[in-house]
């Protein structure tokens, strides 16, 4: 426990300094835009797909994270806003196509347009059912509210698969018997003008580079937030509500906001991930996915967007990289492949076992954001040493200042 | 006796079985709520666990030739597996206390609601991987017989589930109430800190009652899976909410009114069932849960408890 405590310790040390962030983020940055395209040219389409997968959850749990992590109220029924977008996006995106060949825009290529056309108002069905969700159930105190929205998260679910308003086609999912999903535009662009000799621009990369495109928007846009009026307002009011709503936060629209604004990404995802995919179902809208996005930005750290990129990187990446570096030659001795597919088999028995570990040891999380580490855990000794060094360097430096005076 | 009466006598003699069920579970619920203020979600658990052991007590008993050979015997099968698995689930309760709540006592509110729900997923994947993903068959080695009343028909298996429910909260009724145990149990609800300052052990009786609401949890399992022949990995997660609803709908923190609440949400599932739709049966009690938090949040026998500043 000891080593483990002091080697998450180490890593946070080692953000804190200005080469380890830059050198770091350096790195990040070539991964996450050139390592895909290696697996691409090694014929490994799988791992691009894990790439674009975890950029989802990324997005995902960023938006969960601003009204976790940011305002504090936990939602257990997040998904429903991923599976409203999705479905919202594919039957917009069988009118829209329609209505595009219809007036004849184009031509005689059929290629799908709706994913652009739409993209730009893909968070007004998320943000609208958050809203929806949020404003009746907003007064009620944090685990109430957990066990509210888990409901209606059920609701939401059970609502897809008995078919609602005929637009869901139930349990056998979109699209149906006698509906297509075409190519989205710009996909057969890129494979015939982007590929040369053995590499071939994939489908699933030119996804991999939206979903990186819109998490980097994501990050630009929720930093923004975190620094604004409202996201002080968030912070003042996860900390102490009685004490916000007397300096003049309005506690009810700041909760609405933090809903409509989490929920936007998960609309923004679910938008994306029908149009990658080109197939959902109920299946993919279950309790246990709220649940695994929950663990990504508790694991990472509440209210930290380093923190929850990796919580996601980790919970949605690792089962599967560990199945694949196991069958590779370099890890062979390492790990048997059953052994490693048992990994996978167990991951959700490990991050069970995680989550109760990290609320006893480590509740702020892996790359926890300062102010959120302080809340949870308000006696842990590495920060108070930390403090009292500032502290007491803060002091020194004053008597210093005025012996030179 | 009309055929629509005859209906609505059915659903009600099924809705109480049901409610019995969640009446039970909702206790558990509502114990811990009322002494810890935390939403025990790992409590649905509980009532998987208690089928798995109450299934597995049932087929290892069951090969002595002796449990099966008289009806007194029988009975005496089916009341050491009951009890077996109500002890083995009481204390996977006190252990998950330990070392997934206990640490976390003082910490924010959030806390031990994430810890529950690792808790949750890690005994819900124990048990995928551990014993099977499938649904197993739970055998019944009575014969079950259907007596006729009206137009409704009531089997003995729900005889014994009610009968056994109502047993069980007279007993949790008499111990809360009468007993010196259950006084401090009552003691420690209402102000936690005073109660250690008047001698009582305040580890001993949160231990106690995460005790007994699992074990109440793990007879609720073996019930449903003697009602409906098969228990599965996942079985707790559903009814689970239903019984928090239970509990919140009854007052939570309050024991009377979780066994109402559970009567009540099992009638008014039960008959959604027969009038509404059997697709959105399950919508039902998380309809109620919602409009009651919204408009009652003190529930029906709760008294209005202002948030603590």
């Amino acid at each position: 426990m000891g080593a483990v405590r002091n080697g998450l310790v180490a890593v946070n040390d080692f953000f804190s300094t200005r080469p380890g962030r830059i050198g770091f983020f350096f790195v990040l940055a070539l991964i996450t835009l050139f390592l895909p395209v290696f697996f691409q040219a090694a014929g490994n389409v799988f791992m691009v797909r894990i790439f674009a997968l975890v950029g989802i959850y990324v997005l995902l749990a960023l938006g969960l994270n601003i009204v976790v992590g940011y305002a504090g109220l936990l939602n257990l029924g997040y998904i429903a806003f991923y599976a409203v977008g999705a479905y919202a996006g594919m039957n917009l995106g069988f009118l829209m196509q329609e209505l595009l060949v219809g007036l004849g825009f184009l031509g005689e290529r059929p290629e799908n347009w709706s994913y652009w056309v739409l993209l730009p108002f893909a968070a007004v069905p998320g943000v609208l059912a958050g809203i929806m969700i949020g404003a009746p159930v907003l007064r009620l105190r944090g685990d109430y509210l957990a066990i509210v929205t888990l409901g209606f998260g059920e609701i939401v679910r059970i609502a897809i698969t008995n078919d609602i308003a005929g637009i869901t086609n139930g349990a056998s999912g979109l699209p149906g018997v006698g509906q297509s999903v075409a190519p989205v535009a710009g996909q057969m662009w890129v494979r015939e003008n982007l590929s040369f000799g053995n590499f071939l621009f994939s489908k699933d990369l030119y996804w991999y580079y939206i979903i990186v495109a819109l998490v980097l928007f994501a990050i630009f846009v929720i930093t923004r937030l975190d620094n604004s009026r409202l996201g002080r307002a968030w912070v003042a009011m996860r900390e102490d509500e009685v004490a916000a709503s007397s300096v003049g936060v309005n506690i009810l629209t700041t909760k609405l906001w933090a809903f409509a604004l989490g929920a936007a990404w998960g609309g923004i995802a679910g938008h994306t991930y029908a149009y990658w995919v080109g197939f959902i179902s109920p299946e993919s809208f279950n309790f246990m996915e709220s649940v695994l996005v929950v663990c990504m930005v508790v694991l990472g750290g509440m209210g930290s967007i380093p923190g929850t990129i990796l919580g996601a990187v980790i919970i949605t990446a690792a089962p599967e990289i560990i199945r694949v570096a196991a069958t590779s030659p370099v890890f062979a001795g390492f790990l048997t492949p059953e052994q490693a597919a048992l990994v996978g088999d167990y991951r959700f028995l490990i991050f069970g076992g995680l989550m109760v570990v990290m609320m006893a040891l480590r509740p702020q999380g892996i790359l926890p954001s300062k102010r959120r580490a302080r809340e949870l855990h308000p006696i842990d000794d590495t920060i108070l040493a930390q403090e009292n060094q500032q502290l007491w360097e803060a002091e020194h430096k004053h008597e210093s200042d005025s012996d030179l005076l | 006796m009309s055929v629509e009466l005859g209906i609505i006598a059915q659903q009600f003699v099924n809705g109480l079985t049901l409610g019995g069920m969640y009446a039970l579970l909702a206790l558990g619920y509502t114990l811990v709520y009322g002494i810890l203020l935390m939403i025990n979600f790992a409590h649905a658990e509980m009532f998987m666990f208690g089928a798995y052991v109450g299934l597995f007590t049932l087929q290892g008993l069951s090969r002595i030739e002796f449990f099966t050979s008289s009806g007194p015997a029988l009975l005496l099968l089916y009341l050491l597996t009951f009890l077996i698995a109500m002890v083995a689930t009481g204390i996977l309760g006190v252990i998950i206390e330990r070392f997934a709540y206990r640490p976390l006592r003082h910490a924010p509110r959030l806390a031990p609601l994430i810890s529950a729900i690792g808790v949750s997923l890690f005994l819900q994947n124990a048990a995928l991987l551990w014993i099977s993903s499938r649904s197993l068959p739970f055998p019944v080695l009575f014969e079950v017989r259907t007596f006729r009343i009206g137009g409704a028909s009531i089997s003995s298996m729900q005889i014994l589930i009610i009968t056994v429910t109502i047993l069980l909260m007279l007993v949790l009724d008499t111990f809360i109430s009468r007993t010196r145990l259950g006084k401090s149990m009552r003691a420690t609800s209402q102000d936690r800190e005073t109660a250690g300052l008047m001698g009582i052990d305040i580890n001993r009786v949160i231990a106690l009652t995460f005790f007994i609401g699992p074990a109440l949890g793990g007879a609720a399992g073996i019930f449903s899976g003697m009602y409906y022949g098969n228990i599965k990995y996942n079985m707790g997660f559903i009814p689970g909410i239903k019984a928090f609803t239970a509990a919140v709908v009854g007052g939570i923190g309050n024991l009377r009114g979780a066994m109402l609440g559970g009567f009540l949400i099992g009638l008014l599932e039960s008959l959604a069932a027969a009038y509404i739709s059997t697709g959105y049966k399950d919508v039902i009690a998380f309809v109620i849960l919602i409009i009651v938090l919204i408009f009652k949040p003190g529930g029906l026998l709760g008294e209005s408890v202002a948030e603590k500043v």
